[in-house]
C-alpha cells in the first residue's frame, strides 16, 4: 500500500440554498490515479476548488503529507505541490508557448532557459510541443499540453485534471493517458474528474463517487464494471414514474437520419439521429451537456435548417421551415440558455412574450403590434406559472433564474403546443418550482401533446418520461420505454458503451 | 475606491439625463478649450448657443437651423435603425453623395423640360435609390461573405468622393459654365428645386425629415420590424430563436439608412447647395452619427439632437467670423459631444459606488 499524500476529513461547503459538499472524506495516495465521479451538480467542482485553494470549506480539514493543509489561495496550493489543469484553458492566443508559461510563474527564468526546460519536460513525458509556436495556432490538445507542462514545471505532488478529455481527439487521449501513467509511475498523484466511465476504467486505480455532495462509494474501476459505477453515480433509488405510460396517439414528430454540423464553433455535430414521438407521450433525452443538446433543439426549433426528409412534423417535411412557420404548426421550443436565447435580458416581460408568442397568440395585425394583448398574455403567464415579479414591465434580467425559467416554460405551454421541446427545463430552479414545471409538462402530455424533455437530470427524466434515449457525442441511442429501465442500462446508454452502439446501428 | 455596480435594469432616468449631462460637460470643457485659445469662454459659448436663437440677427439665423438640421435628422433617423440592430453603417456620407448625384443626374438629363409633377418625384426616387444602392454594397458583401460593414461602408465614402469629383468635372458639368467645374444650378431650374420658401428655410428635405421622425417612431414602438431590430441588437441569439432572418435585417437596416441618406443628399443638391460641385459634401453623414447617438437612437431624441447640432454649426460659424475661432476648434467641440455622451452612458447601465475595497 502506497503512503497517503492528501487526506480529506469531513469537508463541508454550503452555498445559499444548496449543500455542495457534505462531510466528504477520502485519501489520495502517492502516485495513484484517483477518479472523482458524479453527475453534474454532485459537488465535484466545489471539492477540487477546495483542494486547489479557490474555495474555503465551512467545516472539515485537509492534511498534505501529514501536515495540516489550508490553502488560502491557489498560489499557496501550487507552492505546496498541488497543481490543476482546468477544463477551460487560460492562455493568450497572441503569445507563444514559452511566453504563456512565463506569465504564470512568479519568477520566470530567462526565455532561453525556460524554452530549454519546456523542451526537456515535453520530451520526458511524451508531450511534443514547440515552445516558440504561437498558442493561437495550436489545437485543443496542444493547448492542454501547454497547461500540463505549466503544471509539471512546478514539480507537483498532486495534479488535478477536470474533464481533460472532453476537448481531445481519440489520438490525443492516448497520448495524454501515456503521460499520466508515466507521471503516476514517478510518484505524482493524479485526481481525475470525468463522466466517461470507460476512460476511468482504463486509467484509474481508485474511484470516489459523489452524489448530492456526499461520498456514496469507493471502488477499484479496474475491477468494477461501468454498470456498477453508473449505479453508484445515479443511486439505486431513481424515482418510479407516477403515471401510466401514455397510450401513444398519432405520430407527431419523425426524425430520421438527422445529421447536421453545429452552427457554433466548437459545437457538437448531430450524427444520424432517428426517433419518433407520438401524441400524449413524453420522450426523455439524457446525456451530459455539450453532446449535441443545443444543436438538437436548434434543429427542432428551426434555428438550424436541415436537409429534406430529416425532420417531419405531423407528416410534413419541416426541415427548411423557420421558427415562426413551425410555431404556426404548433411546434414550440424552449432552449436551455434563458438569458439571451430564450429571452432578451434587457427587454420587458411583455416584449419577451412577443418574442415567441406573436404568431400563435395573435399579438400583431398587419405587422403592427398589439401591446395590450401582449401585456395580457404576459400577465397570464406570470399568474398561471407563479412567476415572482412586480409586473410584466420589468426587464427579464431582473428576474431570478428560476423565475425566468418558469416564465419561459409557461410562455410556451400556454400557447397550446402539439409538440413542446424543452432543454434543461429545471436547471437552476428550486425544488418546488421544478416540481411545478414537471407537472405542467405532464399535464400537457395528458392533454394530448407530445413532449420532448432534454435534461441532464436522470431523476427528472425517469419521473416524467414514457420513453428514454441518451445523447452522446451527437448520436442518439434508440429510445426505450422508461418504465422498467434499470439503472445500469441507463448508465450504459449514457456512457456510450459498445453494446449501445450496436443497438443504435440496429435501430 | 470607485466601483461600478451593474443595475438590475437600465435606468430610464439616466437614459434621458445623460445627453444633457454630456452637453453640459461639452460646454465646460469646450469653454476651457476656448479659454486656452485666448477667447473669453463665456462669450464663445454664448455666441454658439444663444446668438443664433436670440441675438438681434436671429431672424436671419433661425431658418438656417432648419436647413442645417434637416439633413442631419434625416440621415440620423436612418442610421438609428441599423445602430439599434447592431448594423454599423458608417458610410452615410457616401450614400448622401451618391443620392445627390443620382437625383441631380435625372434632373440634368431632363433639362430644360418643365414638368414639376414628373421631374421632382423622379429626383426623389432616384436620390433614394442611389443611396440605397450604394448601401447595398456593404450590405450584400456582409450577408454573402461576412465582410465588416463598418470598413466597407466607410471606405466607400472615399470612392463616392472621387466619383463626385469626376462627375462635377465630367458628365454633369455645366455646358454653359465657361469650363468651371460644377453642374447647372438646380435652384434656377423650377421643376427641379426643393425650395419651398427660401426666406423661411423651408424646403422639401425639412418636411421629409419631420415625416421620417414620425414614421420611425411608429415603426420602432408599434411595428414588429422595430421590435425585431431592437431584439437583434440586444441579443442576436434570441432574435434567431424568435425567427428573425439576420441577413434580411442587415439589408433592411442598411437599405433604410442608405435611402434616407440619399434623399438628404438629393434635397441638399436641389436646394441649399444648388449644384453638384467637387466640395458638395460637408460631413453631414458623419455628424449624423453623433446626432443619432446624442438622440439615444430614439426618433424624438434625434430630432432634438439634430436641432442642437445645427445650432453648434450656425453658432460655430458666427464664432468663426466674429471671434476668429478656428474651424477645427468647432469640430473638436462637436466631437467632444459624442465623446462625453459615450463616456457618461455608463451611468445608464451601472451605478457608481464609492467604497473601500473589501478584503476577499
Amino acid at each position: 500500500m502506497k503512503e497517503t499524500l492528501l487526506s480529506l476529513e469531513g469537508l463541508t461547503k454550503a452555498y445559499p440554498g444548496v449543500v455542495a459538499n457534505e462531510d466528504v472524506s477520502f485519501d489520495i495516495r502517492r502516485g495513484e490515479v484517483h477518479a472523482l465521479l458524479g453527475e453534474n451538480g454532485a459537488g465535484k467542482s466545489t471539492l477540487v476548488k477546495t483542494i486547489y485553494g479557490l474555495v474555503k470549506p465551512d467545516r472539515g480539514r485537509m492534511r498534505l503529507n501529514g501536515a495540516p493543509y489550508e490553502p488560502a489561495e491557489p498560489k499557496v496550493a501550487r507552492r505546496l505541490g498541488v497543481a490543476m489543469v482546468f477544463q477551460h484553458f487560460s492562455l493568450f492566443d497572441a503569445l507563444n508557448v514559452a511566453e504563456n508559461i512565463a506569465l504564470g510563474m512568479e519568477n520566470p527564468p530567462r526565455p532561453r532557459d525556460l524554452a530549454a526546460r519546456i523542451r526537456d519536460v515535453s520530451e520526458t513525458y511524451g508531450l511534443p510541443l514547440d515552445p516558440f509556436r504561437t498558442v493561437g495556432d495550436l489545437s485543443a490538445g496542444e493547448r492542454q499540453r501547454v497547461e500540463i507542462i505549466r503544471c509539471l514545471l512546478q514539480d507537483p505532488k498532486l495534479l488535478i485534471m477536470d474533464e481533460p478529455t472532453s476537448v481531445l481527439t481519440p489520438q490525443e487521449v492516448t497520448i495524454l493517458f501515456e503521460t499520466l501513467r508515466k507521471l503516476s509511475a514517478e510518484g505524482t498523484a493524479i485526481l481525475y474528474i470525468s463522466h466517461k466511465l470507460e476512460e476511468i476504467r482504463a486509467l484509474c486505480e481508485t474511484a470516489t463517487i459523489l452524489r448530492l455532495g456526499r461520498v456514496v462509494g469507493t471502488c477499484d474501476p479496474r475491477e468494477s464494471s461501468a454498470r456498477q459505477m453508473a449505479e453508484m453515480m445515479v443511486g439505486g433509488e431513481l424515482l418510479v414514474p407516477e403515471r401510466e405510460p401514455g397510450e401513444g396517439g398519432a405520430v407527431m414528430l419523425e426524425v430520421a437520419g438527422l445529421s447536421a454540423a453545429s452552427p457554433r464553433p466548437f459545437g457538437t455535430a448531430l450524427r444520424d439521429i432517428g426517433f419518433e414521438v407520438r401524441a400524449g407521450e413524453v420522450l426523455g433525452i439524457g446525456g451530459v451537456a455539450g453532446n449535441g443538446q443545443d444543436e438538437l433543439l436548434a434543429a427542432l426549433s428551426g434555428e438550424l435548417r436541415t436537409k429534406p426528409g430529416m425532420v417531419r412534423f405531423k407528416g410534413d417535411d419541416i426541415g427548411r421551415r423557420g421558427p415562426n412557420e413551425r410555431r404556426a404548426r404548433a411546434l414550440l421550443t424552449a432552449p436551455e440558455e434563458r438569458m439571451g436565447h430564450a429571452a432578451a435580458p434587457d427587454m420587458s416581460l411583455t416584449e419577451n412574450a412577443v418574442l415567441t408568442a406573436n404568431v400563435r397568440e395573435d399579438l400583431s395585425r398587419h405587422g403592427f403590434l398589439r401591446w395590450g394583448r401582449a401585456r395580457a398574455f404576459a400577465e397570464l403567464v406570470i399568474e398561471r406559472f407563479d412567476v415572482r415579479t412586480p409586473g410584466p414591465d420589468r426587464a427579464a434580467m431582473s428576474l431570478s433564474g428560476g423565475n425566468l425559467q418558469k416564465y419561459v416554460i409557461g410562455r410556451e405551454i400556454l400557447q397550446r403546443p402539439d409538440l413542446l421541446v424543452v432543454n434543461q427545463p429545471t436547471w437552476g430552479v428550486d425544488a418546488s418550482a421544478a416540481a411545478a414545471i414537471r407537472q405542467a409538462l405532464l399535464d400537457l402530455a395528458a392533454g394530448g401533446a407530445a413532449v420532448i424533455v432534454i435534461s441532464q437530470d436522470l431523476d427528472e427524466l425517469m419521473e416524467i418520461s414514457d420513453r428514454f434515449a441518451a445523447l452522446n457525442e451527437g448520436r442518439l441511442s434508440a429510445p426505450r420505454p422508461a418504465r422498467g429501465l434499470s439503472v445500469e442500462e441507463i448508465g450504459l446508454m449514457l456512457g456510450g458503451a459498445h453494446d449501445m452502439e450496436v443497438a443504435h446501428v440496429d435501430a | 475606491m470607485i466601483r461600478l455596480e451593474r443595475r438590475p435594469q437600465p435606468s430610464t432616468f439616466w437614459t434621458w439625463l445623460t445627453p444633457l449631462l454630456a452637453v453640459a460637460l461639452t460646454v465646460v470643457f469646450g469653454g476651457v478649450l476656448f479659454a486656452m485659445l485666448g477667447k473669453d469662454p463665456l462669450v464663445a459659448i454664448r455666441t454658439i448657443f444663444f446668438d443664433p436663437l436670440f441675438s438681434q440677427f436671429a431672424s436671419f439665423y433661425r431658418p438656417q437651423l432648419l436647413v442645417k438640421g434637416a439633413p442631419l435628422v434625416l440621415i440620423a433617423i436612418g442610421l438609428s435603425f441599423g445602430f439599434r440592430a447592431g448594423v454599423w453603417n458608417i458610410g452615410a456620407e457616401g450614400q448622401y453623395i451618391i443620392g445627390a448625384l443620382c437625383g441631380a443626374a435625372v434632373a440634368l438629363a431632363l433639362y430644360p423640360m418643365e414638368a414639376r409633377w414628373l421631374i421632382f418625384p423622379l429626383m426623389i426616387l432616384f436620390g433614394a435609390l442611389g443611396g440605397l444602392g450604394w448601401a447595398m454594397i456593404p450590405g450584400l458583401l456582409k450577408v454573402r461573405f461576412g465582410t465588416n460593414e463598418i470598413l466597407v461602408s466607410l471606405m466607400l465614402v472615399y470612392v463616392a468622393e472621387q466619383l463626385l469629383a469626376a462627375m462635377a468635372l465630367g458628365p454633369l458639368r455645366n455646358p454653359e459654365g465657361m469650363g468651371f467645374p460644377g453642374s447647372r444650378n438646380l435652384t434656377q431650374y423650377d421643376s427641379a428645386t426643393s425650395w419651398i420658401d427660401r426666406a423661411g428655410g423651408m424646403h422639401w428635405g425639412v418636411i421629409t425629415a419631420f415625416l421620417a421622425v414620425i414614421l420611425a417612431y411608429v415603426v420602432m414602438s408599434r411595428h414588429i420590424l422595430g421590435f425585431q431590430i431592437r431584439l437583434a441588437g440586444q441579443s442576436p441569439r434570441a432574435a434567431a430563436f424568435s425567427g428573425v432572418n439576420p441577413g434580411g435585417l442587415v439589408l433592411i437596416c442598411l437599405g433604410t439608412s442608405g435611402a434616407l441618406a440619399g434623399l438628404a443628399g438629393m434635397f441638399e443638391v436641389s436646394g441649399p447647395a444648388g449644384q453638384v460641385s467637387i466640395d458638395f459634401n460637408v460631413g453631414y453623414g458623419f455628424t449624423a452619427i453623433i446626432v443619432a447617438f446624442l438622440g439615444r437612437l430614439h426618433p424624438v431624441g434625434i430630432l432634438l439632437a439634430g436641432g442642437l447640432m445645427a445650432l453648434t454649426y450656425i453658432g460655430g460659424e458666427i464664432a468663426q467670423s466674429q471671434l476668429q475661432l478656428p474651424a477645427a476648434a468647432i469640430q473638436l467641440f462637436q466631437g467632444m459631444l459624442l465623446f462625453f455622451l459615450l463616456a457618461v452612458d455608463v451611468l445608464t447601465h451601472f451605478r457608481v459606488r464609492l467604497r473601500h475595497r473589501e478584503v476577499a
